[in-house]
């Protein structure tokens, strides 16, 4: 494949959790032509509930490392609990022939900066790789999908969201599949950021509810602050009409443009239930209003496509 | 008792539960702090809608490297496990949003170039909703990490016979950090294909944290046996079942607290309140015979931890202070 071969990313994000970010993500699948599917929520990972994937690949994944004291070693000097910022060293670990407690980290709290086995005068301190997770390559009835799994618990999710999507990246560009969606995170930290940097466009999905606006600001101003251009689309929006026109008008106001709305149908569940996108699993009237979001996006990536390419190395 | 209320799954209903259980316990009498650590998507506000008395700034230390003092041998780059010190041979550069805040960069320094100066994250808001006592996290868009925040929240917290700590969704770094200190864990959950799938995530992460839990159940439609046997197998009762209903929709999507806006909500809240009750006298009664037994190591740190987070209460951090101390402040 050439260079100049051209992948758009969309990124579909939320703010608010449970907004509907994975059901359209999973029907947007289904109505590309030849997409590739990345899963950037890698610690609820529910994508592949509605793909049934047949997983190709699968790959340890270590976010970093943990420092672990081996007990026979420690002389209870209490120095890596002094200087440890994270909270993570407790005095409560077994005694040895020296002393009758010991110190031991806490694999939960411990971020591996290694600050402790630095300072350990007694080298009792190790460092190893942590075992966070795996991150896997299926095939699924719509193309590829790069999904993963952080180890409940792990910390780093930054860091397996982007390999995810490079992932995915790669084999856009080797399969000559040119439309890339990203099935995102809640929140707005870190591997939100990792979702977002660099991305053709994103779609921010939401509620008609406060915390559905509040939040869609948030994110708003997190692809502002990338230079991200953002689309607008609510979803259950007959909840509340009148707060879905002024999330509207308010996502305009802050440089979005809105994408569609989707109304509250129980097929949404159901398909879920049935392990089905919500348009292969009838023609209801979420199924007719994702069809039009669709539409839009499409000729958004077009607008994208006719603007002077931007840099691919954002990232 | 400090109570998180969590899910794997985002918008399952963690702020629908925290918020109106907070507000049932403190129609019951007794002191309640409400803290929302959802710093990335703090909602708790808009349904609480407290008045806020004090609003503080939190950061976190970042090195600064004094380049009349810096020698370039490298040492503050090897330490750093983040990638966050690129050492070259005529300077020394930091990326702070790579950084971690360990300090180790400033300790290895051997000639007192590094000093680490505070970068803000956040801001960490008290206040009250009628008698219930409000915290509140909120991280500035475009910090990655949160983890530091939900800390500050956490210490900021006064204390009270309930604290409802309200989780970030997921099982990642800032649930485990709200989760950390707590005695019990209530996980929200949907019954759909994808609410069952990240309860189960979320009990393995009670499970490792050894925190007793129990499943709150919203948007209930009758139980599926998947549900049941789930929590049956992982010993977390359902607490609680809010019905699937238009009206409760209606109610939060105009900002109302549902035993406010629907008058046969407050009944729900108050049998959750009372299973919690009990719950958490049982727990003490049955603490209080362990430690007769073995008064010693873990109780000790217990106790010290518990007067590091009193101490917080009592007197909280002045504007701007590092949510992470230095060590030679401790």
């Amino acid at each position: 494949m050439s260079d100049d071969f051209q992948v758009t990313e969309l990124a579909i994000l939320s703010g608010k959790g449970g907004t509907g970010k994975t059901s359209v993500t999973a029907s947007l699948a289904a109505l590309a032509e030849k997409p590739v599917l990345a899963d950037c929520d890698v610690d609820a990972s529910n994508l592949p509930l509605v793909m049934s994937p047949r997983v190709r690949r699968r790959e340890a994944f270590s976010g970093g490392l943990r420092a672990r004291i081996k007990s026979g070693h420690c002389v209870a000097c209490g120095k890596c609990e002094e200087l440890c910022r994270f909270d993570a060293i407790f005095f409560d670990g077994p005694g040895n022939g020296r002393v009758s407690r010991t110190f031991r980290v806490d694999e939960f709290a411990c971020e591996g900066c290694g600050v402790c086995a630095e300072f350990c005068a007694e080298d009792a301190i190790e460092l190893s790789a942590a075992d966070s997770g795996e991150w896997y390559v299926s095939d699924t009835r719509f193309g590829p999908l790069v999904h993963a799994r952080l180890r409940p618990g792990q910390g780093n999710s930054g860091k397996l969201t982007s390999m995810v999507r490079e992932k995915a990246m790669e084999i856009a560009r080797s399969a000559g599949r040119k439309l890339l969606l990203i099935d995102g995170p809640p929140g707005v930290g870190c591997p939100v950021i990792a979702s977002l940097t660099g991305v053709s466009l994103m779609l921010a999905v939401t509620e008609p509810t406060p915390s559905g606006e509040h939040d869609l600001e948030r994110i708003l101003a997190l692809a502002r602050h990338f230079r991200i251009p953002a689309m607008v689309c609510v979803n259950k929006y007959d909840l509340n009409p009148g707060l879905t026109d002024q999330i509207e008008r308010r996502a305009c106001e802050l440089g979005a443009t809105v994408a569609g709305r989707i109304p509250y149908d129980p097929a949404v569940t159901d398909a879920q239930r049935k392990c089905q996108t919500v348009v292969e699993h009838g023609r209801g009237p979420a199924a007719q209003a994702i069809i039009r979001l669709w539409n839009n996006l499409s000729r958004s990536f077009s607008n994208l496509q006719s603007q002077p390419s931007r840099p691919a190395s954002v990232r | 008792m400090k109570l998180a209320v969590a899910s794997g799954k985002g918008g399952t209903g963690k702020t629908t539960v925290a918020t109106n259980l907070a507000v049932t316990l403190a129609r019951h009498g007794q002191s309640v702090v409400y803290a929302d650590c959802d710093v990335e998507a703090p909602n708790g506000h808009l349904f609480l809608k407290p008045e806020i008395s004090r609003e503080t700034p939190v950061s976190r230390l970042v090195p600064k490297v004094n380049p009349e003092r810096c020698i370039h041998c490298g040492a503050c780059a090897r330490i750093c496990r983040f990638n966050a010190i690129l050492s070259l041979p005529d300077r020394t550069l930091v990326y702070e949003e790579l950084c971690h805040s360990c300090g180790g960069c400033a300790l290895v320094c051997p000639t007192g170039a590094i000093t680490e100066a505070p970068h803000p994250i956040g801001i960490v808001r008290i206040g009250a909703a009628g008698p219930v006592q409000f915290v509140s996290g909120e991280l500035n868009v475009g910090e990655a990490n949160g983890t530091p925040l939900v800390r500050s929240v956490r210490q900021s917290a006064p204390t009270a016979d309930w604290t409802i700590l309200d989780a970030p969704p997921g099982t990642a770094c800032l649930m485990i950090e709200t989760a950390r200190e707590c005695d019990y864990a209530l996980l929200v959950t949907e019954p759909t294909p994808f609410g069952l799938h990240d309860l189960r995530l979320a009990l393995q992460v009670a499970r490792q944290l050894k925190l007793k839990c129990g499943v709150v159940v919203n948007r209930a439609t009758p139980p599926t046996i998947d549900l049941k046997q789930l929590c049956d197998a992982a010993q977390a009762p359902v607490l609680a079942e809010i019905p699937d209903r238009m009206d409760i929709a209606k109610a939060y999507s105009e900002g109302r607290l549902a035993v406010d806006a629907l008058p046969d909500m407050q009944p729900i809240f108050d049998r959750l309140r009372a299973r919690l009750a009990l719950m958490w006298s049982a727990n003490q009664q049955s603490l209080s015979s362990n430690s007769k037994q073995a008064a010693g190591a873990s109780g000790e740190k217990i106790s010290a931890r518990h007067s590091r987070i009193g101490e917080a209460a009592t007197a909280p951090p002045n504007s701007a202070a590092p949510a992470q101390r230095s060590p030679h402040e401790r």
